[in-house]
């Protein structure tokens, strides 16, 4: 495929993009300057001719291929070849039931059509390109990725930083914790162990589960997960949006107060046994939110301590009504004022009535939000990793569950003008765009020795040397120290190294189970 | 998904095919292969997950009424469901329906009297009767499913528990019991998803099972899950133990239907499974009484000539009372004629046969008269003409108070619209009973309970079969439609005819017996027909 030659600095914009600036939002109204920056950044990205810089010369095709088809790259199989995908066009045109033999092929009409984003979907009994000569019967969903979507605009309600489209590296907190107490649900209820965690490009995170087991349950299993990781129930006009007491585990009548195991390692127990819920509620919720500051926020809070306690609640308004303003209590002397009450309500009240009370407002305030509608069916169509977020530029990246909490949405994500930009200026400090012959299709593993410590990449890659590729990859291999791959040249590297790693633990294990399969059927 | 072979899969072939041809049960042929697990006798638990197919072989008798009477069950059930009944009420329903078509005693109820290896095997064979009947579809399979899961429900509940615990054993269920150690250790996890075990937990057993097993505690967060695995308390374990019961049974349903193309090569058999799903599909389980009845006299037709004494051995009083008219005056008017004409069709008589039924006993017209005059009536009955509606029996409650017979008809209830004296004079004629016998349905009758004369008169006639006093059609079921009445008397009949006795009913003639003598060798059915996946 040519190389194309440098983009431009800067493109004046297509009059006919839509860039989603949101004035309406505060913060940004502050920093409006950057806004402008940001503004021409995001137009950049979304330019069409840089869509398809993007698509031609650093979407990592090849590692997306491997994740979904979870098998050695020279050997597609159904996973792949009967994945539906979906196009969104430029022109917003919606393109469904697309599908690929290869990750060439895909990629071939990625660049043909130039879509403004895609999206994966399930694997289909049929390829669903050819749907419409099968029988009704014969196309049914049989296999996808068990996937969770979290948005933030599911926390308008607990936090004070931003609202709506908005985010920022302050209420990415929340993202952060809900990412925590997921990703240890998954693993340690559920046992899974592929997950893949990415930054849908603008205010939330999905993840995406690949391993086998997860991938083949029907929707009556998907909807019982979404239960259990539900705990925050009921519409805006509800006050108390949990409950423990019935949500299962309950202290009913005469057994005392106890929480489900899985909600209580997310809660965790007192002082340094803390889990990442009450670590999130005193740093997040009290102190950097402040979520109990304002007067509506505090009568939310007054509305969901113990309706019982009428007496103690009623000297709790007092005392934060009479406060001035330039005397008006933090939310963490708030808090501490409630923790009092419970504690002069007595031992047993304060265990019995107060403390279940207190859990169930941790929760409420901290506990992942999820969409569950995204989950609950085999059939859901989700925005693929790589893929750029037309409002923002961003490339929608993988991020390690582990270091979800440093990621900065604003600051350390890569936008598609940024990418181009950084191709360029190492192409004109390497001799040029001319330097040699670029395949996208052909990743390389070389390249992990020079591997950058960025947040979001894990430590080195040394577990896996063997496992993406196959050998005729690692053959040509000149030096560490020159890259291949054009995304190698730029900060998409050490997000498309992640990815990598992550596939190549696929790979490795679809490979161990088809070791297994062979064994059984000799010995059968 | 992979499914291993069980080696009795291809053992069953092997096993009908070595066994002598036998016409009865006490022949059952065990392969060599079974002995070390299946020892005498053959089955050992009162329970059955059907697993494996039958390995002996079946009379065509067995073949049909044990899968009727299995279906009749299932009717049941489905009913009941139909009808809102509560799980109790549902199981003390089926309960009594179960003693009467498909008793299942305990080990320790044994005795001479009852041969449990003879139930066994009748609920084991009908089960696999019915799976061949009932894989043909999604919709067939799904019913089936929910029936025969509600089935398995009510007799896990009802089995002794120590037997209960020791089928459960030979289950091979992968759920494993979570040790002491693993148990004290995870306490303070387990007793805090189910609080109230606190007290008991030194006793309590848990299982571990793969959390998709319990779908519908894990939504609820009412287990415990670790890894993947779910420790389910012994509390809990019906519910393992039915939802594995189901989802075995729809693969395994799923398996015979890809399969189901090799039955078709056994012409005898596929009359009598269409016959049987047809009537499942109907819906209500009476609706199929009648169909499944008359399919199971063998062949699944009913001819003209056969209409006759049918109608006089089986047939309530209304219609005995329109076929008798008709065979005097060789005619009866139009809703006399609807009347009868709509009980026929669901009988069973089919279309042509109707036409040869009706033509001969109009034999006072020509032919040309009758294709003009009634023909397309009859047709139309049938829905062949005009609007093609299926028109339904009607019921008692219809013939009772809708159409009311004017002074030249025949049609209508003869419990309601005879004089008392034509009553009575008709109950001594057709079916002999005596002045105190007739007292009591006619006082019935005087209170506007013609119902219950009608059921009264089902029961006398009869009493020679086994049915009591205030058993009714069975269960204390009172007589609702003439088909009904007719199908409970026709099963009855057949029921102690099953059992070898020649039983003559009130009113019928000494020359009535239809039954043909079929040869030895018709009567085996290849067991291979149930040993499908
Ligand atoms: S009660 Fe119904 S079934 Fe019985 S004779 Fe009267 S009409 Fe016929
Ligand atoms: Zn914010």
């Amino acid at each position: 495929m040519p190389v194309a030659s440098p983009l431009p600095a800067a493109r004046p914009p297509p009059p006919e993009m839509d860039v989603d600036l949101d004035f309406d939002d505060e913060q940004d109204r502050d920093a409006f300057s950057s806004l402008d920056e940001r503004a021409i950044e995001v137009r950049e990205s979304s330019d069409p001719m840089s869509m398809l810089q993007y698509y031609r010369r650093l979407l990592p095709f090849k590692q997306l291929f491997t994740w979904l088809n979870q098998d050695l790259s020279h050997q597609p199989s159904r996973n792949f070849t009967h994945r539906e995908f979906a196009f969104t066009l430029q022109n917003e045109a919606y393109l469904r039931y697309n599908s690929f033999s290869d990750a060439d092929q895909l990629k071939r009409e990625v660049c043909r059509l130039n879509p403004a984003r895609f999206e994966i979907g399930p694997v289909y009994s049929a390829k669903p390109k050819d749907r419409k000569t099968v029988q009704k019967s014969g196309f049914r969903p049989t296999f996808r990725e068990l996937v969770f979507d979290i948005d933030m605009t599911d926390y308008d309600e607990v936090r004070t930083c931003c609202s709506g489209k908005g985010i920022c590296r302050r209420c990415w907190a929340f993202i952060a914790v809900a990412v925590r107490v997921l990703d240890q649900a998954l693993r340690e209820d559920f046992g899974f162990k592929h997950l893949l965690w990415v930054y849908s490009g603008r205010r939330g995170i999905h993840c995406w589960v690949s391993d086998r087991e997860a991938c083949e349950l029907a929707d009556d299993a998907r909807k019982a997960i979404v239960g259990w990781l539900e705990v925050i129930k009921g519409s805006s006009n509800q006050v108390k949006k949990v409950d423990t007491s019935s949500t299962g585990g309950g202290g009913m009548g005469n057994h005392p107060r106890s929480l489900h195991p899985s909600l209580r390692r997310a809660i965790g127990g007192d002082g340094p046994a803390s889990g990442p819920l009450k670590l999130a509620f005193v740093d997040t919720v009290l102190k950097d939110q402040d979520c109990f500051r304002s007067r509506r926020h505090w009568e939310t809070l007054l509305q969901l301590l113990p309706s019982t306690e009428t007496e103690a609640v009623g000297r709790l308004r007092t005392k934060w009504e009479s406060s001035s303003p330039h005397s008006e209590r933090s939310s963490l002397e708030k808090w501490s004022d409630v923790m009092e009450a419970a504690h002069r309500s007595g031992e047993h009240r304060s265990k019995s009535i107060w403390r279940p009370c207190l859990e169930d407002i941790i929760l409420q305030y901290t506990y992942p939000r999820i969409d569950s509608e995204v989950s609950k069916h085999l059939n859901h169509l989700l925005k693929s990793p790589f893929v750029v977020h037309p409002a923002t530029g961003r490339v929608c990246v993988p991020l390690d569950p582990e270091k979800v909490a440093d990621f900065d949405p604003e600051s350390d994500c890569p936008t598609v003008a940024q990418l181009l930009r950084e191709l360029n200026s190492w192409e004109a400090k390497n001799g040029g765009g001319g330097g040699k012959p670029t395949s996208n299709m052909r990743a390389t593993t070389a390249s992990r020795a020079n591997h950058s410590a960025r947040k979001a990449g894990q430590g080195g890659g040394a577990d896996n040397e063997d496992d993406d590729d196959d050998d005729d990859d690692s053959k040509g291999r000149t030096s560490a120290s020159s890259p291949r791959q054009d995304w190698e040249k730029t900060s998409l590297k050490p997000f498309v190294e992640l990815f990598q790693r992550h596939c190549s633990a696929i790979v490795k294990e679809t490979r161990q189970h088809r070791k297994a399969q062979e064994k059984f059927s000799i010995d059968f | 998904m992979f499914r291993t072979a069980h080696p009795t899969d291809r053992v069953n072939g092997a096993a009908s095919s070595s066994s002598s041809s036998s016409n009865h049960a006490a022949t059952t042929t065990i392969h060599p292969t079974f002995n070390s697990k299946l020892v005498k006798p053959k089955y050992q638990h009162r329970l059955n997950f059907y697993s494996t197919p039958p390995t002996s072989e079946v009379t065509i008798e067995e073949f049909e009424t044990w899968a009727i009477d299995r279906l009749k069950v299932l009717a049941e059930i489905e009913s009941s469901s139909a009808r809102n009944r509560s799980y109790a009420e549902t199981k003390e329903v089926i309960n009594s329906q179960l003693k009467r078509y498909l008793p299942l005693s305990a080990n320790t109820a044994a005795s001479k009297a009852i041969h449990l290896d003879l139930e066994r095997r009748k609920d084991h064979v009908s089960h696999f009767v019915l799976r061949l009947a009932f894989c043909r579809s999604e919709e067939l399979r799904r019913r089936f499913v929910k029936a025969e899961t509600t089935l398995f429900r009510i007799r896990f509940e009802t089995d002794d528990t120590l037997e209960r615990e020791s089928f459960l054993k030979t289950l091979n269920f992968d759920w494993q019991a979570v040790t002491l150690e693993e148990k004290n250790f995870y306490r303070e996890q387990l007793v805090s998803v189910s609080p109230r075990i606190a007290s008991t937990f030194e006793s309590e057993t848990f299982f571990k099972v793969h959390w998709t097993r319990v779908t519908d505690l894990v939504e609820r967060r009412r287990v415990f899950v670790r890894g993947g695995v779910a420790w389910v308390p012994m509390k809990e374990q019906s519910s393992l133990v039915l939802a594995e019961f189901q989802s075995r049974l729809s693969r395994d349903l799923e398996l015979t239907a890809k399969a189901l193309p090799r039955l078709d090569e056994d012409d005898r058999l596929l009359p009598v499974l269409s016959h049987l799903s047809m009537g499942f599909m109907a819906g209500i389980s009476n609706d199929y009484y009648a169909n499944a009845s008359i399919a199971a006299d063998g062949e699944t037709v009913i001819t003209a000539d056969m209409v006759d004494s049918l109608i006089k051995r089986h047939a309530p009083m209304c219609m005995r009372n329109l076929h008798e008219q008709l065979e005097e005056k060789h005619h009866l008017r139009h809703y006399a004629r609807l009347q009868y004409n709509l009980f026929l069709k669901e009988l069973g008589l089919p279309i042509e046969e109707a036409l040869i039924f009706w033509r001969r006993s109009f034999s006072g017209i020509t032919d040309d008269k009758f294709n003009k005059e009634y023909r397309y009536n009859i047709r139309h009955g049938y829905g062949l003409e005009g609007r093609r509606l299926n028109y339904p029996a009607k019921s008692c409650a219809r013939i009772l108070t809708q159409d009311q017979p004017g002074p030249q008809d025949n049609h209508g209830c003869p419990f309601r619209h005879f004089s008392p004296q034509n009553l009575s004079s008709a109950l001594s004629r057709h079916y002999s009973l005596s002045v105190n016998e007739q007292s009591e349905i006619l006082s019935a009758v005087k209170q506007g309970h013609y119902h219950v004369g009608c059921t009264r008169l089902f029961e006398l006639t009869h009493s020679k079969l086994g049915v009591k006093k205030g058993e009714g059609l069975g269960n204390g079921e009172s007589v609702s439609h003439p088909n009904r009445y007719f199908e409970r008397s026709w099963s009855k009949f057949r029921q102690v005819q099953g059992e070898g006795e020649v039983v003559r009913l009130e009113g019928e003639d000494s020359n009535q017996g239809e039954e043909k003598v079929k040869e030895d060798g018709d009567h085996q059915v290849d067991v291979e027909m149930l040993s499908l996946p």
